[in-house]
């Protein structure tokens, strides 16, 4: 396609090298005035390097970059703010202990001479903002106090404050409930009536059916496709977005439950401002069940596995496991009760990424006689282990063994975490998070080994806050809000609509 | 009584004039995200340099100002190290301490042919020239330093409560790739930052010898950049706190000297206060109060 002056972005033979790694390799794309364009991929095909290169936080090392039919140098975010593009990013860029207006004017202050700045004047530009697109928030609240959905429209007044005519939206809905997702697409459709263009990165299908026009699909660093929306199917873009049929539901059969093998009784913990995160939690998961826990971040998700595992102290109640107290103890008494857990973070908690494959398989276990004799590690024995799991659970390349972990991708590391945790045949397996971060392909071998898990007969407890996620996995739904769980469902009774709504303290009734 | 009392005010505020530069200086560079362990050696290049420029022009306002440049050079490789070369701060901190007190001493002995110099031809002055005007009041009439400092405590205070500067500074101290992502230079900011801390460190060490002492001795700067740290900390990062915190362990200095030392606890004893204090400031402290989120976190694009 030329360059044309109704296009307000034209990206041309875009390629991005990180060493020898190429994540770009010659993308093209396209993107209309006024239109919400969604870009579509896995995780690493390349879209927020794509973004971050029309933004100017990366530098292309080929390529050339038109706004509205002229060729601009893209250097730096500067010169990306001067011709209108503001982004968006998916983890947040705001200053946790600032106010909302100062971290709306950070770099773009109003002042009154001497640098005093002009709040007066900055806040009503603010609310002119605010009123124009509905987007409702406190000035002067402080970010570390308001809610996720509520710093992401910081986020988009920031842009707009630096005269945004394109907005870059990277993952904007990962986080939100879909009460708030709702209201962030009806936001960007009076940003889109107003004349303004918005680009939005994600990995959901249904948000692209729901907001966007057309659609290009980035698969590893190439440019696939582009779409007109309307004529295309969910499976259709999955199936391009990952290069060959993909199952989106996840198969299993209908649950046999068995007793109860894990409790909770009447918990309440602390989080590090000495306040209570869980308050009175009360939960009970059988052999053979799957029981999810939907919510949203913040809402003591953390503080419970924290205190299940016994990284965090418990101020008041229980947990047992097979009828055992195991709260206050230590984390190696809880992995001794066979409770397994695969951490949100994995290469925070889950690994020591400067560690073997080898070590990192033996770190719960080192100090049984297997792996080790006195005091000495038998790396031999370590060694042979690895291989054994790399070669079970599939996890490339397949001889990793003796290389560090950090070296592996992300879906790789989760299976050597996966393979570790499972190995101590345990009778509970938390798994928080267990996706983030993986691509397709991954995605669907962490399903399948959950469920696999369940029909041997373990309790599974799991906490995402992908609400598709939850949806698809669990027998049993619990939703949990402001520290308690507010109510529990059987699979298939209950709608996301519902869910979301008790996940943001709404009341159901009836 | 009262000559008593003046007497301690006026050692309190004296004593608390070299550690508020220090601390107002390593507040600048904290705010902006580089701990600055090095105000020790930054201090004490400062006293070296104000008595020797002040010996060798004659004039104590070119020592003063001299003081601060050999502070902000020595400030630079603290910056060059740090920031450009993103190495561990307190490593690089520890270096500084070690080379001010060396340099100190070799340019001193260079300049004057012994360790302890002489008397400075002319101290910094006092408010008053003649201070007799106070009559009883005479102990107010305090060093200029010492209100140098205090107008420096103000402008700090207003550059971080009213000005786009002070914003930016500490979003830079926070969260430096909010402040990149923004189009601001994150680098440029920490380098001023910490370069105007070694000004005002060296600025710090100068009050000592030109205002205080008249000369250089190897200890005029002897645990001052230290205590001037821990004064950051209990001063909460806020530029009021922490010139109320100077105060507070020039008080502990002040009493050191009338005290003195007596039938009921020998000198040596008494002469620990300052530093006994900063100990148990820290342990009380330290951890919590927050300071700047990413601050000893170089920033890397």
């Amino acid at each position: 396609m030329r360059i044309q002056e109704d296009y307000a972005v034209q990206m041309r033979g875009i390629t991005k090298r990180f060493g020898t790694f190429t994540a770009l390799d010659s993308v093209d794309i396209d993107i209309k005035r006024g239109t919400i364009h969604s870009i579509l991929g896995e995780n690493g095909a390349g879209k927020t390097t794509l973004m971050s290169i029309l933004y100017g936080l990366l530098n292309a090392d080929e390529g050339e970059i038109y706004i509205n039919g002229k060729k601009v140098d893209v250097k730096n975010p500067n010169v990306a703010i001067e011709h209108g593009i503001g982004m968006v990013h998916q983890h947040f860029m705001l200053v946790e202990n600032f106010t909302i207006a100062q971290n709306i004017i950070l770099g773009m202050e109003e002042t009154k001479g001497f640098g005093v700045i002009d709040i007066d004047k900055a806040n009503k530009k603010i609310l002119d903002i605010i009123e124009k697109y509905g987007l409702e928030v406190d000035p002067n609240a402080v970010i570390e106090e308001v809610s996720v959905g509520m710093q992401q429209k910081v986020e988009i007044i920031k842009a707009l404050y630096r005269g945004a005519d394109i907005l870059i939206l990277d993952e904007p809905t990962a986080v939100l409930t879909p009460q708030e997702i709702e209201e962030l697409l009806n936001i960007m459709h009076k940003l889109v009536d107003d004349g303004k263009t918005v680009i939005i990165i994600t990995h959901k299908l249904k948000e692209i059916k729901q907001s966007a026009e057309k659609c290009t699909i980035l698969r590893r660093g190439k440019y696939i496709d582009t779409v007109d929306v309307a004529n295309v199917s969910e499976e259709e873009l999955a199936n391009l977005m990952v290069g060959r049929a993909v199952n989106l539901v996840v198969d299993k059969s209908p649950a046999k439950f068995g007793d109860v093998v894990f409790e909770i009784d009447d918990l309440y913990v602390k989080n590090e401002k000495d306040l209570y995160a869980v308050k009175g939690l009360n939960l009970k998961i059988r052999r053979g069940e799957i029981l999810g826990i939907a919510g949203v971040d913040g809402n003591g998700q953390k503080e419970l596995v924290e205190a299940i595992t016994n990284l965090r102290p418990t101020d008041k109640g229980e947990i047992k496991i097979n009828g055992k107290e195991i709260q206050n103890t230590s984390p190696k008494n809880v992995i001794e009760n066979k409770v397994a857990t695969i951490h949100e973070d994995r290469q925070k908690v889950g690994l020591v990424l400067d560690f073997t494959v080898a070590e990192n398989v033996i770190l719960e276990s080192f100090n049984k006689p297997e792996y080790s004799k006195r005091g000495i590690i038998l790396k031999d024995k370590a060694v042979k282990k690895a291989k054994e799991l790399i070669k079970k659970f599939d996890i490339r390349p397949d001889d990793c063994e003796n290389l560090p972990v950090k070296g592996l991708s992300g879906g790789n590391q989760q299976k050597v975490i996966i393979a570790r945790e499972l190995e101590n045949n345990p009778d509970l397996l938390i798994a928080v998070q267990p996706t983030r971060g993986l691509d397709v392909g991954a995605i669907e071998y962490i399903h399948k080994t959950l469920v696999q898990e369940r029909d041997k007969g373990k309790a599974i407890l799991l906490i995402s806050f992908e609400l598709d996620e939850i949806m698809n996995l669990s027998d049993t739904i619990a939703v949990i809000y402001d520290g308690a769980i507010v109510d529990t469902f059987e699979q298939g009774t209950i709608d996301e609509r519902t869910i979301g709504l008790l996940m943001a303290g709404g009341k159901v009734n009836g | 009584m009262l000559s008593k009392l003046l007497l301690l005010i006026s050692n309190t505020v004296m004593y608390s004039t070299p550690l508020a530069f220090g601390a107002l200086g390593g507040l600048i560079s904290e705010k902006s995200g580089v701990t600055n362990i090095g105000l020790e050696g930054m201090m004490t290049i400062g006293a070296a340099t104000g008595v020797s420029a002040a010996y060798l022009s004659g004039s104590p306002w070119v020592g003063f100002l001299c003081a601060g440049i050999a502070g902000a050079l020595m400030a630079l490789l603290h910056a060059v190290a740090s920031i450009s070369f993103r190495a561990d701060q307190s490593v690089s901190g520890i270096a500084i301490n070690l080379l001010g007190a060396g340099a100190s001493l070799f340019l001193v002995r260079i300049v004057f042919g012994s360790l302890n110099t002489p008397p400075v031809p002319k101290k910094l002055p006092r408010i008053f020239s003649d201070s007799s005007v106070l009559g009883a009041f005479s102990r107010l009439n305090f060093e200029v330093t010492a209100v140098i400092a205090f107008i420096l405590m103000l402008v700090i205070w207003f550059i971080f409560a009213k000005t786009k500067w002070g914003l930016r500074i500490s979003s830079v101290g926070e969260h430096p790739r909010v402040a990149d992502s923004l189009g601001l230079n994150v680098y440029k900011i920490r380098y001023i930052c910490v370069i105007t801390s070694g000004f005002l460190a060296g600025l710090g060490g100068a009050s000592m010898t030109l205002s205080i002492l008249s000369n250089f001795v190897p200890t005029a700067i002897s645990g001052h950049g230290f205590i001037a740290l821990t004064a950051v900390i209990f001063g909460k990062w806020k530029p009021v706190g922490v010139y109320l915190s100077c105060l507070f362990f020039g008080l502990a200095q002040a009493l050191v000297i009338q005290l003195g030392g007596g039938s009921l606890l020998s000198s040596q004893i008494v002469a620990m206060l300052p530093y006994v204090l900063t100990v148990i400031v820290l342990v009380v402290f330290v951890g919590r109060s927050v300071g700047p989120k990413a601050s000893g976190v170089p920033y890397e694009k």
